[in-house]
């Protein structure tokens, strides 16, 4: 079998970052949802994922997405104790700022307004980088979330030392490491297998 | 080839033992431990490789490791390599491109428009003329996608894929080899960062705890 590139127009895509809601397109063909086996759906983990082009590519090899799915679970949904949810999806998004990752910025940064209620300080994220003063606490979470995001990896004592001055303790400074560190995975997926559009797909 | 890899290889890369004060932290997130566990084994201890050989996948993790300059990485996935493929010249051969491979990142370009003064020029790899002798064209256009990843993925484009499709990648291993890269570049975080955290913790952080 030879496979192809699906080549798509570029017209729609988006040239900032966004908090609105992005569609994403493709460069490989996905799997299609009726041709799913038992085992392709053990990889989805959740059956609706069936319905994203993102996913339904990532299930050609479905032991590694089974697997991420539920790390990814645990690490963002998991809060019965650690971080609070939104600064969580902070680091996702300062992470994704800084790799460059519009598509995935875009859905964190949602998350981060819906959480924390503070879409203008994540919208300034967004405008001005990871530089932007989001005060003490957030701007602590960024930098930690650059650090782990720099190759080579920067992160170091004085990273965890200024998250516990901000009021961390040992197992929120392992929701900082364990979310930025994740979106460091998603980064290259989003970026590398395809590309966004701001017209909504699956 | 099956091999037994019981030990969690975050623990491992990262110094943390049973009982240890980390190993108590890490536990509070046991779904996100264990799947970040069965990951490694879904990309490195499997009993059908399907399209992608044992030894091309450590020779990727080893390099991944390489650039982002975290030695014990490094040796761990350069001994699976040598144990995959007994071939001494392909162990040297991929320690040879670290060396030519490593710079600091992120960079890259953003799309044209209002982002485009964020654009940051930087080292676009590619492997040596002799080290595609010994490498082969397909795991070489493995190796340059890999530092695509790992230091610019926003130069990541629809070229770069028909790059591993006209190198004998199909639809599938690109999938499987896009899953490695990624995965490692959240492992080899996850490790700097707990190591860090244990660190802070004092010199039996990671350590297991001792009876006093």
């Amino acid at each position: 079998m030879s496979d192809s590139l699906v080549v798509h127009a570029g017209a729609n895509q988006p040239v900032v970052f966004t908090q609105d809601e992005l569609g994403w397109l493709p460069w490989l063909d996905p799997l299609v949802e009726a041709e799913l086996t038992e085992r392709h759906w053990a990889g989805l983990v959740d059956r609706s994922r069936a319905k994203s082009a993102y996913f339904r590519l990532l299930v050609h090899d479905p032991e590694i997405l089974e697997a991420r799915t539920k790390a990814d679970k645990d690490i963002f949904y998991n809060t019965a104790d650690g971080l609070p949810r939104a600064e969580r999806e902070l680091a996702a998004a300062a992470t994704s700022r800084y790799n460059g990752c519009i598509y995935c910025a875009s859905v964190h940064a949602r998350f981060a307004t819906v959480h924390s209620k503070r879409r203008d300080d994540v919208q300034r994220l967004l405008d001005e980088g990871v530089s932007a003063d989001l005060g003490e606490r957030w701007n602590a979470i960024v930098r930690a979330s650059v650090a782990l995001t720099s190759t080579p990896i920067a992160f170091d004592r004085q990273h965890v030392d200024e998250l516990r001055r901000v009021g961390l303790d040992d197992a929120d400074i392992v929701d900082v490491i364990n979310s930025a560190a994740f979106f460091n995975w998603a980064n290259r997926l989003m970026l590398s297998l395809g590309e966004p559009t701001r017209a909504l797909t699956g | 080839m099956m091999s037994t890899e019981t030990k969690d290889v975050i623990d491992l890369l990262a110094g943390i033992e049973p009982g240890s004060r980390l190993d108590v932290i890490r536990a509070r997130r046991l779904q996100a431990r264990e799947n970040a566990q069965k990951s490694y084994t879904a990309l490195f201890e499997l009993a059908d490789f399907a399209e992608v050989p044992a030894w091309e996948r450590h020779a990727v993790a080893a390099f991944v490791a390489g650039i982002h300059g975290e030695p014990a990485a490094v040796s761990f996935y350069l001994a699976k390599l040598a144990g995959a493929m007994d071939r001494s010249e392909l162990v040297e051969t991929v320690k040879a491109e670290i060396e030519r491979g490593k710079t600091e990142g992120p960079y890259g370009a953003f799309p044209a428009g209002p982002l485009s003064v964020e654009d940051k020029a930087g080292l676009i790899y590619r492997v040596a003329g002799d080290a595609r002798r010994v490498l082969g064209a397909r795991l070489a256009a493995a190796l340059e996608h890999a530092h695509l990843l790992a230091f610019h993925p926003r130069d990541a484009s629809s070229a770069a894929m028909q790059a591993l499709l006209d190198a004998g990648w199909s639809s599938t291993a690109i999938v499987t080899l896009s899953q490695l890269v990624a995965f490692l570049s959240f492992q080899l975080r996850t490790v700097a960062g707990l190591r860090a955290l244990g660190a802070s913790l004092g010199p039996h952080a990671g350590g297991a705890a001792r009876a006093s």
